[in-house]
């Protein structure tokens, strides 16, 4: 303490640093945009990157795999039915000697398409009547959760019996028939979403600067809602592909020589004591898809949920 | 008194906002306000939480539709305009809002969030409205470097002054400050003050500045409007309000200002305030201020009192001061 005391403070003993205005505004952080942000926090998760890998190679064997194994989905060959998987037949052949890998590849296209088209049906109606119900609120928000509830509670089964014996058992039947009923949740999220973002500041800052109902829609309220109608998205994609199956299996679904996994599922059930690989295949292959979109479904929807960022 | 030589910019006449909660209930959060902005000037805006400052403040700008009465901003009425005539209103009149936290798009970069108004006006385009807001960038003391960063990294202050930028994008003539500081720490509070005065001062800027804070109204105001449950009780000078309160509302609000030295402050006297803030769902048919006024009289319970000028530029909502200059 005395040597500190003994030290005579002059003024020329200090050196004057200033402030540099331009470095006290700096930001040490690197930039980083939401998504790389997002994609940063996902990367941590290993289980919704093993469900991204599964998803990918799912994907490109749904795509090459037909070209990989050499035969046609609909050639019927007698002389070869019901075999076990081989090296010719990696999952053996069907009642009619149809190659079932080959079928799998093609089948899976038509349940994922399904899937997507759906989904972006889904979301399409369905966000697009909750930003509005949301947004506008007053006697058309009430019109709009009104006609959710009457189409939400209409039982799902019958409509879709019913339509597919009016249209036919086409694609097109199923997706409509699955699509009708499908986006009154969707409305209800986007509904609660954009009313909860519409009392933030910068919705009445924007609206101060003169923006319109559509840019404030689109540049504010829908890429706020996006995280949330993403995890939406990811999660629904199996439900659909699982509906379709389960429509297959009950002899709704898609018409022969047009396959699906639930339509194979469906087939191979009759072969079950004999034959078991018939109903394996198809049905690992429905499992392990509806697995992979789970994984990454839970991998984003942790990965958008802000309360989580480390 | 020079002030009354002054053009008007903004006339508030009457001005009435009502919030519907049910079927004939209604929340009068402004009733019956009235008052004049006068070019240039800054106009303090002080009352309690929930006395309807923030929500006059966004019915004169158009933000809430006036449930009753005008708000003329240069001759015009903001209320009956065409979305054509709206939109060129909002080039003229800005807001800059309280909560520095939930007035940006976290989805946006800050070029894009003060760049809006620019877009939404196609005042400038590409390498003209970069250098734009690099320029206001600049001005609100920020970097060139922030233009694509986003809103989370920022402080508050940073936040706050990313807000004034946008406001000032499309040089308007009058910003509604809607408490800008109240959300900041006190060193940072004075830094935004400081910079709202200076570009009053640069660009002729007219405020209408809404706090609960009085000394900070005091050092930044030109005059003080004093709200109290949706009622202007008091408008004047900022120099005559602090030094000779009428209002009894006034006064006891006044006396609660702490002053900075402990002597003193001991040594202060208080003017308390008892019993409870009238509900602004079913306000009493007289003075609002009736059930809590020390002074009240038979005639307060009766009928509201109207805004009038007691001394020349003073105007007052009380009984006691109408009586006073009828004799």
């Amino acid at each position: 303490m005395e040597s500190i005391n003994n030290i005579e403070l002059k003024d020329e003993i200090f050196e004057r640093v200033g402030v540099d205005k331009e470095l006290s505004e700096h930001l040490e952080k690197p930039s980083l945009t939401y998504w790389a942000d997002v994609w940063r926090r996902f990367k941590e998760d290993k289980l919704a990157i093993f469900g991204l890998i599964l998803l990918s190679i799912i994907i490109l064997t749904i795509l090459i795999g037909p070209t990989l194994s050499g035969h046609d989905y609909q050639l019927i060959n007698a002389s070869i039915k019901d075999q076990s998987p081989s090296a010719e037949h990696w999952f053996g052949t069907d009642d009619m000697g149809r190659d079932i890998f080959t079928r799998c590849c093609y089948g899976g296209r038509i349940s994922i398409i399904i899937g997507l088209i759906c989904t972006a049906v889904m979301f399409i109606i369905g966000s697009s009547l909750g930003a509005i119900a949301g947004l506008k609120g007053g006697w058309v928000d009430n019109l709009i959760m009104r006609i959710v509830e009457i189409v939400g509670n209409l039982p799902y089964l019958v409509i879709v019996v019913i339509l597919t014996m009016v249209m036919g058992r086409s694609v097109f039947a199923i997706v409509l028939a699955m699509s009708i009923t499908s986006w009154t949740g969707t409305t209800r999220m986007v509904r609660g979403q954009i009313l909860q973002l519409r009392e933030y500041d910068y919705i009445e800052a924007a609206r101060a600067l003169g923006a319109d109902t559509k840019r404030i829609i689109m540049k504010h309220l829908l890429p706020n809602t996006l995280g949330i109608i993403m995890v939406s998205i990811t999660m629904s994609v199996p439900g659909f592909i699982f509906g379709e199956a389960f429509l297959s299996f009950v002899g709704l679904g898609v018409r022969p020589p047009k396959t699906s996994w639930g339509a194979l599922a469906s087939a191979g059930q009759q072969k079950l004591l004999f034959y078991p690989h018939e109903l394996f295949f198809p049905c690992l292959m429905i499992v392990l898809t509806v697995l992979a979109f789970h994984l990454v479904g839970d991998g984003l929807s942790d990965a958008l949920d802000p309360k989580l960022r480390k | 008194m020079e002030k009354t030589n002054r053009e008007t910019l903004i006339e508030v006449k009457n001005l009435k906002k009502y919030f519907k909660i049910k079927r004939n209930v209604f929340v009068q959060a402004v009733d019956d306000v009235t008052f004049d902005i006068y070019k240039g000037e800054t106009l303090g805006l002080v009352g309690e939480s929930g006395c309807g400052k923030t929500t006059c403040g966004k019915t004169i700008l158009g933000l809430y539709d006036a449930t009753d009465g005008k708000v003329i901003f240069n001759g015009i009425d903001v209320h009956s305009l065409t979305p054509e005539e709206k939109k060129d209103f909002t080039k003229k009149a800005q807001i800059i809002f309280q909560d520095p936290y939930s007035s940006l798009n976290p989805r946006m970069t800050v070029g894009d969030i003060i760049g809006e108004g620019i877009d939404i006006h196609g005042l400038y385009k590409n390498k003209e409205r970069e250098e734009k807001i690099f320029e206001l960038l600049y001005t609100v003391g920020l970097n060139r470097e922030h233009i694509n960063r986003f809103p989370h990294e920022f402080s508050g202050g940073q936040r706050q002054r990313i807000g004034i930028a946008r406001a000032l994008a499309i040089e308007p003539n009058f910003i509604v400050c809607d408490e800008p500081v109240s959300a900041l720490d006190v060193s940072i509070q004075a830094q935004i003050v400081n910079l709202l005065m200076d570009l009053q001062r640069e660009k002729g800027l007219t405020y209408l500045f809404i706090a609960h804070d009085l000394s900070m109204i005091k050092y930044i105001s030109d005059r003080v409007g004093v709200m109290y449950v949706g009622n202007l009780v008091e408008l004047t000078t900022s120099k005559e309000l602090y030094k000779n309160p009428l209002h009894p509302y006034t006064q006891a609000l006044l006396s609660a200002i702490p002053i900075p030295d402990p002597k003193m402050e001991r040594e202060k006297k208080r003017i308390p305030i008892k019993g409870e803030i009238p509900s602004t769902i079913n306000p009493p048919i007289g003075c609002r201020f009736a059930s809590r006024c020390k002074y009240v009289m038979d005639i307060c319970k009766e009928a509201m009192p109207k805004l009038v000028e007691v001394d020349k530029g003073h105007f007052v909502a009380c009984y006691l001061h109408h009586k006073e200059k009828a004799n």
